[in-house]
């Protein structure tokens, strides 16, 4: 798996799984992160005319992303656009050749995920997005690491808001089903407090009862006042509980306006929402 | 009464002997199956670093001995255990730091950390050596025996005699208790939690704000207390060989994998499974046999299945057999 150039990753094709353990982690290590600095004024998240992508090639092209607070925007757009891209570039997953990332008054553009975390932003990844062999509780509790105050208060929130959770939390995540997984992961990631939760396409791989579900407790998490960012391949239901919806193109932003907007534009309907 | 003297001699030569070894195994495979689950390669050091942890506790025993220390019924060595665990566990982070660290910076696929877990390997062989000696090494001090052969034959009556030593009863006891609280640890608290997160999901963990260098440095000082225990209930039970350490690293794999490679229960199933299976291969049943079996059926030879010297081909035609048949161990460890 070595197209890195690097050595050292080079396993020369070992499959033995009885001297290695494959599955390691893919992101930075801490300690490479910069500092935040203050930048008062604007919306609450700005990621502003973000460049850059994983290798020499860039991906992004002057992406720019904004959320108020409360609000849900939406990223939609076709195959390849760097929709994933772009969310993982708020937070911290791959390095801006340009552009900025500022969160309530404060830059954070050089801070490392981990930090960006203690900031306030909450992240959901699409796949691998639970601790498979743990408890749906300890999920949540993993979730809380950095809280050293009493969490239960928040646990019973995510029960509240996902009573499933409740009955199953005992039950190890990976037994669950794809959805109650997908809620699962969110609830571990609102564990944290987070002031803004970003959602790497969450309904991808469940029903579409169970996705209409998730949008709902998705609402009710934006009620609270958390701003939600969400990626989604389910381009119309997202739209229509969409604050805010970006379609994006080959990195860069096409439209953007609010979710109903976008849904009347018969531009974007025709060639983004199949009519 | 024949069939009372089958069990005694079995009990004797076979289930507690089997018994003992297979804890030490256990232990031994518990320290592998962490470091595999979480710094996710088979650390080939551990045999050694079993050796040079016995050998600290080895030097500690003797000093202690010198200032005229015991400790009653129990062998000064469990006095020294505390000393030898913490030396060993400086060692190792040391090591860690000076040579793990740099792979794990890079990202370096497993398989080098493997080869690099090799040449510590030798290093920790040639540092032992150097401490502690190639000689055999009996360490072992106070009572030594719960049960005597002679003392059992006179009370019971019987004919075969059954022998408890104290060493096998310390190395059951030592091995419950330090497994009891290994899955406290790994289950109940914060720390033990986020090892288990980390080996789960090492992305999403440091999402959760695990630090990698923290539980990385938490599983290398329970893989050492480990491996220090399991060496010096070894060395007590039998005796202090640096090269036989080296030697046990090979039913110490065979355990975690038959167990389930990253899964803390398969390396305690896998521990006594094939020291079960070493004893039973390697015993001479023709005393049992005898007992049990009419006077025509008696067999002629020592019924003996494999001379002592291949005991360790039991535990690779068992690990051979379960991974044909069950390719993630008996309790679905990681697929291999």
């Amino acid at each position: 798996m070595s197209n890195t150039g690097n050595p050292y990753q080079d396993d020369r094709g070992n499959k033995d799984r009885s001297i290695t353990n494959s599955g390691g982690g893919t992101m930075t290590l801490p300690g490479t992160s910069g500092r935040a600095t203050p930048a008062p004024g604007g919306p609450f998240l700005a990621a502003e005319m973000m460049t850059g992508g994983y290798g020499p090639v860039d991906i992004l092209h002057d992406c720019t992303l904004t959320v108020e607070k409360g609000e849900i925007a939406v990223i939609v757009g076709p195959n390849g656009a760097g929709k994933s891209t772009a969310m993982k570039a708020v937070f911290g997953m791959l390095n801006l050749r340009g552009g900025h990332v500022k969160l309530d008054g404060e830059d954070i553009t050089l801070l490392s995920p981990q930090d960006r975390v203690a900031k306030g932003m909450g992240f959901v990844p699409q796949v691998n997005n639970v601790f498979p062999s743990m408890s749906v509780e300890e999920n949540l509790e993993m979730g809380a690491f950095l809280r050293r105050d009493d969490f239960r208060a928040t646990m019973e929130q995510v029960y509240d808001l996902f009573p499933i959770l409740k009955d199953k939390r005992r039950q190890a995540a990976g037994e669950l089903s794809g959805g109650q997984r997908q809620q699962v992961a969110v609830g571990r990631a609102l564990m944290t407090q987070p002031k803004l939760l970003m959602l790497d396409e969450p309904t991808a791989g469940v029903s579409p009862i169970v996705m209409d579900e998730l949008f709902d407790r998705i609402i009710e998490v934006a009620r609270t006042g958390i701003s939600i960012l969400m990626v989604e391949q389910n381009a119309r239901q997202a739209l229509e509980i969409a604050d805010k919806g970006y379609v994006l193109v080959q990195g860069a932003n096409r439209y953007t306006d609010t979710g109903e907007a976008l849904l009347a534009n018969p531009e974007v309907r025709r060639t983004f929402l199949g009519g | 009464m024949d069939l009372l003297n089958a069990i005694v001699a079995l009990l004797n030569f076979v289930v507690i002997p089997a018994t003992a070894y297979g804890a030490q195994l256990a232990l031994g495979a518990l320290g592998v199956t962490l470091i595999y689950g979480i710094l996710r390669f088979s650390n080939f050091a551990h045999g050694d670093t079993m050796a040079l942890g016995t050998g600290f506790v080895i030097l500690f025993t003797w000093w202690l001995q010198s200032m005229g220390l015991s400790f009653g019924p129990l062998p000064t060595a469990f006095l020294a255990l505390p000393l030898g665990i913490a030396l060993t566990a400086a060692v190792v982070l040391l090591t860690d730091r000076s040579v793990y660290r740099f792979y794990r910076k890079q990202k370096a696929a497993p398989v080098i950390l493997v080869i690099v877990s090799m040449g510590v390997m030798f290093v920790m062989n040639g540092v032992t050596r150097f401490v502690i000696g190639v000689d055999e090494i009996r360490f072992a001090d106070g009572a030594k025996f719960l049960i005597n052969a002679n003392d059992f034959k006179a009370a019971t009556g019987l004919a075969e005699g059954l022998a408890f030593k104290a060493s096998q009863a310390q190395t059951i006891v030592t091995a419950v208790a330090v497994v009891a609280l290994l899955f406290w640890f790994l289950n109940k608290t914060r720390t033990g939690k986020s090892m288990r997160a980390y080996s789960d999901n090492e992305d999403l963990a440091l999402l959760s704000g695990i630090s990698p260098e923290r539980v990385v440095a938490v599983t290398w000082i329970i893989a050492s207390g480990l491996a220090v225990i399991a060496g010096t209930l070894y060395g007590l039970d039998k005796s202090f060989k640096a090269f036989n350490y080296f030697q046990l690293l090979l039913p110490i794999f065979a355990s975690a994998i038959v167990g389930g490679l990253g899964s803390p229960l398969g390396a305690i199933a896998g521990g006594f499974l094939i020291a079960f299976s070493e004893v039973g291969f390697t015993y001479a049943w023709k005393k049992v046999a005898t007992y049990v079996l009419p006077e025509s059926l008696a067999p002629d030879g020592l019924a003996q299945l494999l001379s002592t010297d291949y005991k360790f081909a039991v535990s690779f035609a068992i690990l051979i057999v379960v991974l044909l048949f069950k390719p993630t161990g008996l309790f679905k460890g990681k697929s291999v």
